[in-house]
């Protein structure tokens, strides 16, 4: 069996009395779709800003393509091709969609202290920037300040500028979280295309998404992964029953 | 090439501060002259700073010490026989952005108030230094022994010469800072200051952008300061005082934030205002203050949203 893109062994954090994070246990195998699920509560927030590194680890540690990542931080990390997306849209407001990703294009074209030419006219990054935006579905909003954009425009815009990386992993903090049922659809439909073509990790809470896109969920409760498996697993899985499924 | 309304504001400003020189000699009021070029000088340091704080977030509340440092170092050339203006500039310029090295390295990794406050303190130190340099003047301060020398090719004792060399360097500097907010190290500070998580999110460091930005906008104020006292001729610790910090970031806040071109204009609206109410009654802040006040509130963006409305022709 190959190693897993992702690895990630007895990850723990606390605060406090709390143990937020509790022996984690986590494989992302390369070009799979990997939800994690959870109630609220389950330490879905910090499970992920350890993996994206805005957050250090107690104990434990994540191991990347190969490498340990375990105290890299966030940059670095997206350096080495680990992207992400927000829970809360996080995109530059006052730039425009098309400057936001070629802004993500340029953070991986090498350094940034070039001091002269123009960023906006220069096509190696606006090109690649303009067909990220196409494949998202926001071609025709390029020039639109972020600001502008409809709720579900913005979050197809941070997968966008997760793309645009061009990420080994993408780790999607809830991409339909607020989104109508419209909008919902359409991001589903756009990460069903993503989907084997990149690796991705997928928390959400939105279960008909989740059972849609992901090849194996990982359900997480007070901090611990108690089962990971198919969809069809999973459901079948007592325990996830009574800790999850059955209250909804 | 589009000619938007802030290149029409900046062409037509060049054109007016060009043709003042003759306009004040007409009407017999040369003084008029030394003033737009204390303007300009001001200027210079007010777009520098706006290169960090309007594009890099960067609220330097020691500006001052930058002005100072230039203003230091020519003097103490000149007093050394060292006169060569090109050789003192370039001290001038250097000295400020190794100072501005040191500043950074230190307050760039804070932010908000912290790094209001770590500028302003670093400031406050260096103003007290100038005050025990007694050799330097001292608190009483000094004169400059003579202006820089050009060769010949430039005389800064002519008032006319040394206001077009002002003004033929502001423009440099608005062009320069104008060209670097655009460029992809202008993007990376303005993505920082924009959303710093999703600026590293994407694989950027600002820390390092920031800082080259904090030492570049501190070459810039170290030639205004060589400028300054070359207009003075005399050298007080005073150049570094916080007020004047103040001063500087008032001209980039009144002109508007990020525009360039409009602290320009709140470096001329400052400093005429001052001048003519100063003449008026000693009283004078009473009246520029609530002045101020009121252009924050009603052009959040400054002169420039109201002469321009803010937009951008990058």
């Amino acid at each position: 069996m190959p190693e897993p893109l992702l690895e990630v062994r007895g990850l723990s954090k606390s605060f406090g009395a709390l143990r937020a994070t509790d022996e984690v246990l986590l494989d992302v195998l390369e070009g799979e779709t990997h939800a994690i699920i959870g109630p609220n509560g389950a330490g879905k927030t910090t499970l992920i800003s350890q993996l994206a590194g805005d957050l250090r680890p107690d104990a434990g540690r994540i191991r990347f393509a190969g490498e340990d990542i375990t105290v890299l931080d966030a940059a670095t990390r997206s350096r080495r091709g680990f992207a992400r997306s927000f829970q809360i849209t996080s995109v530059y407001r006052d730039f425009t969609a098309l400057d936001n990703v070629a802004l993500a294009v340029q953070a991986h074209a090498g350094h940034s202290f070039r001091f002269w030419r123009p960023a906006r006219s220069d096509a190696e990054l606006r090109a690649p920037a303009r067909a990220v935006l196409e494949q998202v579905g926001l071609g025709a909003r390029a020039d639109v300040p972020a600001a502008n954009l409809a709720h579900g425009e913005q979050r197809q815009l941070e997968i966008a500028m997760a793309i645009a990386t061009r990420p080994r992993l993408l780790l999607l903090d809830e991409p339909v979280a607020g989104m109508g049922a419209e909008e919902s659809q359409r991001m589903v439909r756009l990460l069903t295309g993503l989907k084997g073509r990149e690796t991705m990790i997928l928390v959400e809470h939105d279960m008909d998404a989740v059972f849609t896109l992901a090849d194996r969920i990982s359900v997480l409760v007070y901090g611990r992964i108690i089962a990971t498996g198919t969809a069809a697993e999973i459901r079948a899985n007592p325990e996830v029953r009574a800790a999850y499924l059955g209250e909804d | 090439m589009r000619f938007g309304r802030r290149r029409i504001a900046l062409i037509a400003l060049v054109l007016l501060l060009a043709a003042a020189p003759p306009v004040a000699v007409l009407v017999g009021q040369p003084f008029y002259v030394d003033l737009l070029r204390r303007v300009m000088i001001f200027a210079i340091a007010a777009v520098s700073l706006d290169l960090i704080l309007g594009y890099g977030g960067m609220v330097s509340f020691g500006h001052a010490a930058y002005l100072g440092v230039g203003a230091y170092a020519v003097t103490i050339l000149a007093v050394y026989g060292v006169n060569d203006g090109l050789l003192q500039w370039a001290v001038a310029i250097g000295a400020a952005m190794l100072l501005a090295l040191a500043i950074g390295a230190i307050s760039v990794r804070t932010s908000g108030i912290y790094f209001i406050m770590i500028t302003l303190a670093f400031t406050q130190m260096l103003y007290y230094l100038g005050i025990s340099l007694d050799v330097y003047g001292g608190d009483n301060g000094m004169r400059l022994p003579m202006r820089s020398q050009f060769g010949g090719l430039i005389d800064l004792g002519n008032g006319t010469q040394f206001y077009y060399l002002v003004l033929g360097l502001l423009v440099l500097v608005v062009l320069l800072v104008r060209r670097l907010a655009g460029s992809r190290f202008g993007m990376v500070i303005r993505a920082a200051k924009s959303n710093e998580a999703r600026t590293r999110a994407i694989g950027l460091s600002p820390y390092r952008y920031r800082l080259a930005a904090f030492v570049i906008a501190g070459g810039i104020c170290g030639l205004a300061g060589a400028l300054l006292i070359n207009h003075t001729a005399y050298l007080t610790p005073d150049i570094m005082h916080w007020t004047r910090s103040g001063d500087i970031l008032f001209m980039v806040i009144l002109g508007g934030i990020g525009s360039t071109v409009g602290p320009v204009f709140g470096a001329l609206v400052l400093l005429v205002l001052e001048n003519a109410l100063s003449n008026w009654t000693e009283h004078w802040q009473i009246i520029l203050g609530p002045l101020l006040v009121l252009v924050v509130l009603f052009a959040r963006r400054g002169l420039a949203s109201l002469l321009w409305r803010g937009e951008e022709d990058a």
